[in-house]
């Protein structure tokens, strides 16, 4: 889990600047079933705004490499449905030791790099070791850090040995590809076991995948797909209007919606996101050390009237930093819930019955800017005054980030299960609650996922009675595509965007 | 001639090198470290200590000036701190959209303010004359990125004849769709550039209309066109050209608004990509390879008005001899 490139860059249109990790959604069947003839050998034409920087995401390929490649022309050993389920993909069967540092992956027999050459563990060894290397730049690697040793007993045997326990490290393995050990240039060509081979890529303007003839697996059902490559919203959706493409894997934006969601050559999909918008304090500065404020604050804020205003009928509310979609989740929302008398008899309480004021630094780019505004008037009926300071991502980056200087911030938070972040002290909103330290180090040590799931609600339920930060909203994660697109992920958590389930009819 | 072609050309030189130390200088202003952009965020500091050292920047400046004009003279523009590829052939991939797309614009706008600036001069006193000069006026107001909405949203989303934007992946070897992918981006940019153009053309031809030398030419029997043809037309095109050459190298800058209207794949893109991520190597050969495109056309233009005045010949290079 890191802040993803994109969010550093802040280029004119960048949409999803955020906390982010290059995470996998599932595949899942998107759109409606088929009716009628697809076509098996179609072109299928996606709309994206994330061009990979490079091919390779060890090497700081960005949220595009995720999006065109993993599933597509890379594959794990495990991958993640659309539900944030891990399932067996390259690994065959796995066993873990008794004493849970153990892991022994077999891999499935029969699996062919796209170069020809056969699958074996020495080419899993090298893929681990690339993305837990010194320079790489994996969003991954902190987590795969536990990694001690990688053996190869033989060709279809791969032994991990941690340092400790680690209870996410299979689920964290769903985002390790699987490269060929002899491929070269990773960051121009590629050389991975999926369903698809690249065909090319015209950096600027657009990438293309084949359908792979050797695939392990069932055949993709279309013969090749191209991801065209745009820089603003509003040219992308043009591009569907005058179907230069079928699909645009993320709006933006709903006012662009209503032109899709009115005509029935267009399908406009509601999936489940991870991305939640944080009004996010610094625990560690005054009047925000006090809990009473924190709760004060969250509980002046109407913020499923923001919602509307911003996202109109889409995205959900939520209570705490987990999303439907990860498995420790609880609908939270009652905690802290919009009650203005309330906010007003906490800050008596915790001695600002006259209120006070506060700089809320506001990155400059939608919806923060909205949210900013909005947030400024909910809190001046309680007596706070807030102070809008507009940054930019790089200063927010520095200020906030790394320096830890501010006293409240605005910030997107996309990724899955990130719940964790508040274990740490040393993380940019500081919040430091011994028993929440303890009980997320213990979640990454248990034995069962039961036990994980058990304490992470621990940790979900004390953090959102302490507001440890607003969670003003969870984002839609809306897909429009032509009505003759079936079976496109409509979760695409995060930036994964399986192609190979995608039926086009003629 | 030769004299003043190898002076001119010395000069061009020195504004190169003058412009490129202030280019190195200015971006290394900016705020914001490159490393940063480089690094996964919670990276530690041997982290971003390290992929300083990866990019070169934790050198000393001067010390990253030289090697960088040490690549340049061997044609070498770098390595991209974001993708590392080569910045070199990602310019020149650039430049096939570009190129085309500025010198289509510049020649149509030509086409439609040269006879359209005249008409303006010359029929100024009736209605079309006057119509040509507000409706230049009008123009100039008109920001591009608008005209380039209204454009896609007539020609492409109603009518559906041209593609809202894009341009193919297989670039010119697909000419059809590529020239298709350019209509309405140069379309856009003629329009505007003629605009302004036209106010030009109509006051140098103004000028010319009411000077001594045509009125004689008229006096000695010539007709309007012969006079215009012979001793008008030349000495209107003098501020024209100079004009020209401004407008050219604005618009090869200014593309990056019609390239982002149309998500064209051309040089203003990758500019404003490489500003954004603090793409130093990428920022620089962008901005050195269009210094350079605007340093040549400057050239070209004093080139052609030399040529084309000679009166000038005497003049700018007089004080050498």
């Amino acid at each position: 889990m890191r802040i993803n490139k994109t969010f550093l860059y802040g280029t004119a249109t960048a949409a999803t600047l955020a906390l982010t990790a290059t995470a996998c959604g599932g595949s899942g069947s998107g759109g409606s079933a088929s009716g009628g003839a697809w076509d098996k050998n179609a072109t299928v034409n996606i709309g994206s705004l994330y061009e990979p920087q490079n091919l390779d995401n060890t090497a700081g390929g960005g949220q595009g490499v995720t999006e065109a490649l993993n599933g597509n022309v890379y594959e794990g050993l495990f991958k993640l449905t659309d539900e944030g389920k891990v399932e067996k993909l390259l690994a065959e069967d796995y066993k873990v030791g008794d004493d849970g540092l153990t892991y022994t992956f077999t891999l499935r027999d029969g699996v062919k790099f796209h170069s020809g050459k056969q699958l074996t563990s020495q080419d899993v060894k090298y893929s681990l070791e690339k993305v837990i290397a010194d320079d790489s730049q994996s969003a991954r690697k902190s987590n795969l850090a536990v990694i001690k040793d990688i053996a190869t007993p033989d060709a279809r045997t791969v032994k991990v040995t941690l340092s400790k326990k680690s209870i996410s490290f299979v689920y964290n393995l769903s985002y390790v590809w699987v490269i060929n050990s002899q491929a070269k240039n990773l960051k121009t060509t590629e050389d991975g076991t999926g369903p698809y081979t690249l065909a090319k890529w015209t950096r600027g303007s657009a990438l293309s995948l084949d359908r792979f003839p050797g695939y392990w697996g069932d055949a993709a059902n279309n013969k090749r797909v191209v991801f065209h490559y745009y820089k603003d919203a509003t040219a992308l959706n043009n591009a569907l209007l005058t179907n230069a493409v079928d699909v645009v894997t993320s709006e933006q934006s709903p006012d662009a919606l209503d032109q899709f969601k009115n005509n029935q050559n267009y399908k406009v999909t509601d999936g489940n996101s991870t991305t939640k918008l944080l009004l996010a304090f610094n625990d560690k500065a005054k009047p925000f050390t006090d809990v009473k404020v924190r709760q004060a604050v969250s509980s002046a804020i109407d913020d499923k009237k923001l919602l509307e205003s911003v996202w109109g009928g889409y995205g959900k509310l939520i209570g705490s930093m987990v999303p439907p979609s990860d498995p420790w989740y609880e609908d939270l929302t009652k905690v802290n819930a919009y009650d203005p008398a309330r906010a007003k008899t906490l800050l008596a309480e915790a001695g600002y019955g006259k209120g006070f004021s506060f700089t809320l630094d506001t990155p400059n780019y939608d919806p923060h800017p909205t949210a900013a505004t909005f947030i400024k008037s909910e809190l001046a009926k309680v007596g706070i005054t807030v102070r809008i300071n507009t940054i930019t991502p790089d200063e927010w980056y520095t200020k906030v980030y790394k320096n830890h200087d501010f006293t409240a911030t605005l910030q997107e938070h996309v990724n899955d299960r990130d719940l964790v972040w508040y274990g740490n002290p040393d993380f940019y909103w500081g919040y430091d609650d011994k028993q929440v330290t303890q009980w997320v180090e213990q979640a990454e040590e248990a034995s069962t996922t039961a036990e994980q799931t058990e304490l992470l609600k621990k940790v979900n339920r004390k953090t959102a009675e302490d507001a440890a930060s607003d969670w003003l909203y969870l984002y839609p994660q809306i897909v429009v595509a032509s009505s003759k697109l079936s079976g496109y992920p409509v979760n695409g958590l995060n930036s994964q965007f399986h192609a190979y389930d995608i039926k086009k009819k003629g | 001639m030769a004299r003043y072609l190898l002076r001119r050309l010395a000069f061009l030189l020195v504004s190169l090198a003058l412009a490129s130390v202030v280019l190195f200088a200015l971006l290394r202003m900016l705020p914001g470290d490159p490393a940063n952009a480089l690094t996964a965020v919670g990276a530690s500091p041997e982290q971003i200590a390290a992929a300083r050292q990866s990019i070169g920047s934790d050198k000393p400046l001067p010390e990253q000036f030289t090697h960088w004009l040490g690549q340049l003279t061997s044609g070498d523009l770098g390595t991209s701190f974001v993708s590392s590829l080569p910045v070199g052939p990602e310019v020149t991939s650039r430049l096939h959209v570009t190129v085309p797309l500025t010198l289509a614009a510049f020649v149509l706008a030509v086409l439609i303010a040269v006879p359209a600036g005249f008409v303006a001069a010359h029929k100024r006193h009736t209605w079309y004359g006057t119509l040509l000069s507000g409706v230049s006026q009008l123009g100039i107001a008109i920001p591009v990125f608008w005209l380039g909405m209204i454009l896609i949203a007539v020609f492409a989303l109603n009518a559906g004849w041209l593609p809202a934007g894009g341009f193919p992946p297989d670039g010119w070897s697909e000419p059809a769709e590529a020239i298709r992918a350019l209509v309405l981006p140069v379309l856009t940019i003629a329009l505007v550039m003629s605009a302004s153009l036209i106010r030009y053309v109509r006051s140098a031809t103004l000028d010319v209309l009411g000077s001594d030398h045509l009125r004689t030419a008229r006096a000695l029997g010539a007709s309007f066109g012969q006079a215009m043809w012979r001793h008008g037309l030349r000495n209107a095109s003098v501020p024209v050209i100079s004009v020209l050459g401004i407008e050219l190298a604005s618009t090869l800058l200014g593309a990056v608004v019609v390239e982002s209207v149309y998500a064209l794949p051309g040089l203003g893109s990758l500019l404003a990509t490489g500003i954004a991520q603090h793409d130093y190597p990428v920022v620089q050969g962008v901005l050195f390879v269009s210094t350079l495109a605007v340093l040549l056309i400057g050239f070209v233009a004093d080139l052609a008005q030399r040529i084309i005045d000679p009166r000038l010949r005497g003049r700018l290079s007089g004080g050498a001899r």
